[in-house]
Order: C-alpha cells, then sequence, then structure tokens
C-alpha cells in the first residue's frame, strides 16, 4: 500500500500496462520530454524511450487520426489530448470514425485504443479550457466513457481502459490531479462499465461523477451529521457501459434520486440516468428524480464566478435536504 | 491551374521498356475491370438498383490500377467515398463491391456500409472513408505501426484535390515527414471538388505538389491517365517508404467523365472541357501503348471480353442475392460482436 497522487496514478497506470505489453504506445502534445502539462506524465519517456512515448505536434486530428491507423493495424496506442475542450477540434475521429469503423464494415475492423484528455473545472482557465465534456462522447454509439475519482481507479480503470478492444474516452479530472489516495501495491486491473458505492446509506440515493464524487461524500456526511439523513453515495465512474444495474438497485433500496454533474445541464449525463430510473424503477421513487448540474452557461473564469456555478457540496446538502423535507 | 491534359506534368509517358508485358497486362486488366465495373454501376443505378450514392472514377482508372498493381501484398490502401476502384484494384471481387452498392447480402459488409465505406481488411483494403481528409492521419497511425514494428507494408492513401484544403491533410504530411513514416499520399487532381473547379479556391496552382516543400517533400506532378507514369511513380515512392526515407505526397492530374455523384449531371464544366479530356481517356491511352509494345489485339479483346463476362455474371449474382438479414442490424458495435452500451 502507498498514498500517491491522481497524477502519478495516471503514470503509474500507463507505466504499468507499457510495461506488459509492448504493442502499447504514447503520444501527445508535451507529454514525453515534459512529462505533460499537468505532469501526469513523467518518467514515461525516460522509462520505455522515444520510440513509444512521443512528443507530437499540435495536431489533434493527426495524434487521434494516428492512434486509430495504429490500432486498426495492431497496436494499442493511448493518445493524450491535452485539454478535453480540445476534442472539439477532432471530433470527427472520435464522433464519425473510432465508433463507426466496426460497424460500418460488418466487423472486419477494430479499433481498441484510449485517448486520455485532462477535463473538467477549477483551474479558473475560462470557458474553453475548463468544460466537463464526458456527455459530448456518451452520446455515441460505439465509444466507451470513463472518468475516474480517485487514483486507485486512475490505474484500475485506464488499464481495463488499455485492455479493452473498443475505443475509450478516458476523462481525468483537472482539479483531481493533486488529490492523493492509498494504492495497492502490484498490478491493479479494474472493470469498465462497474459503478462503485462509496458510501451505503438508505434515505437517499446520490449519484456523482470525478470531482463531484468528494462533494458528494462530503456532502453525505454534512447531511448524516446536521440532518440524519443517511446518503448512498455511487460513484458512476463509467457512464458507457453504463452500471444501471448498481444504479437502480440503489435507487430501489433508498426511493430517491439526486444526480451530482458538472457538465451543464441540457444532455448531461444524469438526464439519461435519470430517465431511464423513471422508466424502469418509476414505482421504486417516493418523489421526483434531481439534477444538481452546472447551469447551462459557459464557465466563467473568476474565482468567485466559477465557486458559484459548480455544485459544491452545500449546493448538494441544500438541495437533498429541501427535497426530504418538502 | 492548368485545365488542359498535358500540360505541367513531370513525368512523361516512357517508352522504355522497364515494365515489361506481364505487368502490362494486369495494369490494362485492373483499368478495363474499374471502367466496366464503374460502368456497370451507373447503369444499375439508372434502373434503380443501386441505391443510395455513388462516386465513380470513370476517367481516373489509371491512377488505382497503377498504384494497385505496384502494391505488394500486406500493403494497406485508405480509400475515399470515391473508393470503388481502389477496393477493385487489390483484387476484392466485383461481385461483392457491387453488391454493396446494390444493398445486398451479398456485399462486403452485407449493406452495413454502403456505396461510400467499402473495406475489406484480407486484401488490405482499411476502409473508405467519407469525412474528408479524415483517412490521411489514419494512414499515418497505420504507417507509424509498420515502423514501430519494422513490418516492411506501405500505407498507401488516395483523394481528391479538395481535400488539400482541409486542415488534416496538412497535419498528416507534417506528422508523416517529421516521423518518416512508410506513408505514400495520392492526390487524384480531378480539377474539380463536387462542383467548384478547384482552381478558384487554392492559393496555388498545384493544390498537392506545390504544398510539398512545406513539408520537406519533392514536388511531382504526373499524368495521372497514363497507368505506366502512375506505376513508375508508385515503385519509386513505395521503394522510399520500403527504405526508411518517409512518406511521398503525389498529385496525379486526371479528370472524371462522370459527375460528382449519381446525382450530378455536371453542367458546371466549359464546353469541349469533357471531350478534350476524353482524348486522354487512361483506357484509350493504354490500348495504344499495349500496340505500340506489340500486344495483340486479340489478346486485348481477350481481357475485355473477359472481364466484360465477369461483371456480367457478377451482376446476375448481385440481382439475385437476398437483401441483408436484418439479423445483422444489431451486430458489431463493439468488439463482443453487440451493441450493449449498459447491463
Ligand atoms: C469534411 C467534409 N466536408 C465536406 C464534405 C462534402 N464533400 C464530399 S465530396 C466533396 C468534394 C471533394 O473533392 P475532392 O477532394 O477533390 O475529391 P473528388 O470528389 O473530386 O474525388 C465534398 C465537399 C465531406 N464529405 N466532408
Ligand atoms: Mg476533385
Amino acid at each position: 500500500m502507498a498514498e500517491i497522487t491522481y497524477r502519478d496514478a495516471v503514470a503509474r497506470g500507463i507505466a504499468q500496462e507499457m510495461a506488459r505489453d509492448p504493442d502499447v504506445i504514447f503520444f501527445g502534445e508535451d507529454v514525453a520530454k515534459a512529462g505533460g502539462v499537468f505532469k501526469a506524465t513523467v518518467g514515461l519517456y525516460e522509462q520505455f524511450g522515444p520510440r513509444r512515448v512521443r512528443d507530437t505536434p499540435i495536431s489533434e486530428q493527426a495524434i487521434l487520426g494516428a492512434a486509430m491507423g495504429a490500432a486498426m493495424t495492431g497496436l494499442k496506442p493511448i493518445a493524450e489530448i491535452m485539454f478535453s475542450d480540445f476534442i472539439a477540434v477532432c471530433f470527427d475521429y472520435i464522433a464519425n470514425e473510432f465508433p463507426k469503423s466496426r460497424y460500418m464494415t460488418n466487423g472486419q475492423t477494430k479499433c481498441p485504443l484510449v485517448v486520455r484528455t485532462g477535463n473538467g473545472a477549477g483551474s479558473r482557465f475560462g470557458a474553453q479550457h475548463s468544460q466537463s465534456v464526458e456527455n459530448w462522447c456518451m452520446m455515441i454509439p460505439g465509444l466507451k466513457v470513463v472518468a475516474p475519482s480517485s487514483p486507485v481507479d486512475v490505474i484500475g480503470l485506464l488499464a481495463a481502459a488499455v485492455r479493452d478492444p473498443d475505443p475509450v474516452i478516458f476523462f481525468e479530472h483537472k482539479s483531481l490531479y493533486a488529490v492523493k489516495g492509498e494504492v495497492p501495491d502490484g498490478e491493479i486491473l479494474d472493470t469498465l462499465g462497474t459503478a462503485k458505492v462509496l458510501r451505503p446509506g438508505k434515505d437517499a440515493t446520490i449519484l456523482a461523477l470525478a470531482l463531484m464524487v468528494p462533494r458528494a461524500l462530503a456532502a453525505a456526511e454534512q447531511l448524516k451529521a446536521q440532518y440524519n439523513i443517511d446518503c448512498e453515495v455511487v460513484d458512476v465512474r463509467s457512464l458507457v457501459p453504463l452500471d444501471t444495474q448498481t444504479i437502480l438497485g440503489s435507487v430501489g433500496k433508498t426511493h430517491r434520486l439526486f444526480t451530482v454533474e458538472e457538465n451543464p445541464r441540457l444532455c448531461g449525463w444524469g438526464a439519461e440516468i435519470v430517465s431511464i430510473v423513471v422508466e424502469e424503477a418509476f414505482y421504486d421513487l417516493d418523489a421526483p428524480p434531481v439534477r444538481i448540474t452546472t447551469p447551462h452557461i459557459p464557465l466563467p473564469a473568476a474565482d468567485i464566478l466559477e465557486d458559484m456555478v459548480l455544485p459544491t457540496t452545500e449546493r448538494i446538502v441544500e438541495t437533498v435536504r429541501k427535497s426530504l423535507n418538502s | 491551374m492548368s485545365n488542359s491534359p498535358g500540360l505541367a506534368l513531370a513525368g512523361q509517358p516512357g517508352v522504355n521498356d522497364d515494365i515489361g508485358e506481364e505487368t502490362r497486362l494486369k495494369l490494362y486488366h485492373s483499368q478495363v475491370v474499374i471502367r466496366e465495373a464503374e460502368q456497370r454501376a451507373f447503369d444499375l443505378f439508372l434502373q434503380n438498383l443501386v441505391k443510395g450514392t455513388s462516386h465513380l472514377s470513370l476517367g481516373q482508372e489509371a491512377i488505382a490500377a497503377g498504384f494497385g498493381v505496384a502494391m505488394q501484398k500486406g500493403d494497406l490502401t485508405f480509400a475515399t467515398y470515391r473508393g470503388h476502384a481502389h477496393t477493385l484494384a487489390r483484387g476484392v471481387p466485383v461481385e461483392k463491391m457491387l453488391g454493396e452498392l446494390m444493398q445486398r447480402d451479398n456485399g462486403l459488409m452485407r449493406g452495413k456500409g454502403g456505396s461510400m465505406h467499402l473495406a475489406s481488411e484480407e486484401h488490405g483494403v482499411m476502409g473508405s472513408y467519407a469525412i474528408i481528409g479524415a483517412h490521411l492521419p489514419i494512414a499515418c497511425g497505420a504507417a507509424l505501426r509498420a515502423q514501430y514494428r519494422g513490418d516492411k507494408d506501405v500505407s498507401v492513401c488516395f483523394f481528391g484535390d479538395g481535400t488539400t484544403n482541409i486542415g488534416a491533410f496538412h497535419e498528416a504530411l507534417n506528422f508523416a515527414a517529421i516521423w518518416k513514416l512508410p506513408v505514400v499520399f495520392v492526390c487524384e487532381n480531378n480539377l474539380y471538388m463536387e462542383y467548384t473547379p478547384i482552381s478558384e479556391v487554392t492559393a496555388v496552382e498545384h493544390p498537392a505538389a506545390d504544398r510539398a516543400s512545406a513539408y520537406g517533400l519533392p514536388r511531382i506532378v504526373i499524368d495521372g491517365n497514363d497507368a505506366d507514369v502512375v506505376y513508375r511513380e508508385a515503385q519509386k515512392a513505395f521503394a522510399k517508404a520500403r527504405a526508411g526515407d518517409g512518406p511521398s505526397l503525389i498529385e496525379c492530374m486526371t479528370y472524371r467523365h462522370s459527375g460528382h455523384s449519381r446525382a450530378d449531371p455536371a453542367k458546371y464544366r466549359p464546353e469541349g472541357e469533357l471531350e478534350r479530356w476524353k482524348e486522354k481517356d487512361p483506357i484509350k491511352v493504354y490500348r495504344a501503348r499495349l500496340k505500340q509494345f506489340g500486344i495483340s489485339d486479340e489478346a486485348v479483346k481477350k481481357i475485355d471480353a473477359e472481364v466484360r463476362k465477369m461483371v456480367d455474371e457478377a451482376t446476375e449474382a448481385c440481382k439475385a442475392a437476398p437483401e441483408p438479414s436484418t439479423d445483422i442490424l444489431f451486430t458489431d458495435v463493439y468488439a463482443d460482436g453487440g451493441w450493449a452500451w449498459r447491463n
């Protein structure tokens, strides 16, 4: 067991997979010699050398396109898109190429790759470097979409993503890079498509993802301490495949559902989950599900403004308390 | 921008005998297969038997054939929506291609892809891509794999003149150049995008070749209607790629005889332009070449008749083939063969 940061877990996860499989290569902007703009890939270049760990030009389309061509012909590339906002400049690969080639060719081609990208707010970078865009990817048939919230999950889910035969978009949260967590020694391998109940409870289910997970956990502690409301906190972890069984099971127990989403409101991941729960477990619910999201606006830069729009522990506490008391 | 054939072409139709009779017959055969199959696709469209859209390579056969014959087993083709020719040039049966256009169960992808997405991995056809420019970076990735593993295959990426103005073209060329990837970029300059002449929207005369220097590559413009010229240039580029000396960008001057797609009557062509280019029809050019090298009319006619018969048989087989089974609707979204996005 060791305590490491989420940032160091990224490098450890990549190193674990590169060491076991020579088909894994890694490239992106400033990722090799500099170790990444978030320092999440420090040491990989030194450990695996310039053939396997490469700095690329600022060419997001070439990065993702090359990852696809390498994946189709036998490698298992990991490509980095520095900020997830930049997915917009290479969206063709995410929307049209990776996820469609196997289907269009009636199963002839494969695309086993991972796109890692820094997602989310908290760094005060403003509207083009702070977005949570996991929902941009969730809506596309043929992709898998993962967003870990802890160092151990980073390693385990990254390993699962690399070994998965489908294209996986792996969202790392920028505001979690410095967060520490306990990580066992040796190889760590998790399973895509599994949510995790982090805190059992009986009065309400709170679903959260990435940075919203620690906030939901803190809110659950406050709700228990101050109001004796016992919340179950579920880390969704994987948007596609989606572990609806764990979610439906939790709602079946608590009869209340809250989602805590960093993405702007319209078509956020919680909307899909709420619709599933309402369609399939309507009579389990004691009250309408409530979505706690960032409002539908571009993100502002200033501390005071950004802090107002992201779901906070206080907002979660207030929303759950009011809903349960009404 | 020169609209007349033969101007400003670097390569000249060779008269030396480096190619030889056997290869010349292959080049001719491949061009005739493409011509007959594409013409048949057009006829079937008029009979409402080809559904959706289709983009023909009538008039551009020499490029697909020249590269196709020069490619070795294991080399990889990346084509566009105008990719029937490049698919056939790797040996994919006409029936499989026509079946896909007719959306029948015997099609290459059993109707799941359609005319714009022909692929046949077993023949090295790694897909036909319908988003302009997308496959240039993908070809780079396949070439990166070859370089990384020490494989000797070359990735060949075909695209149009219009594709040189999209970002992915420039990103891919730079990528391939900095890493010396074994990839060959083949620009088929047929003078038009969909309906707009490329010269009206491009800052340089030769949309691909005039940009080559920006990526440290030589400027190459060839006569794309002469299969010998294309074949020779392909051989050079492949040798360079296999030797580890990096990518090539080859601009082939050509002209499409049909409209952009099945819906296009091509009214925008200046008068006489099509007729001038038909003088340089690649099949016509090549028949004269075969004659020049003493290959008999009978041998040529025999190839023509055999190909015609083969395409006739393929057509009948496609007409008789059933529509795809609806069982395939939900297969192969994910690698497990299914489409489950939830448990
Ligand atoms: C990104 C993108 N933009 C536009 C189109 C629509 N489109 C399809 S073919 C075409 C013309 C392409 O011209 P060129 O590259 O010269 O190829 P050609 O059709 O002449 O072979 C256009 C604009 C597209 N498929 N993808
Ligand atoms: Mg064109």
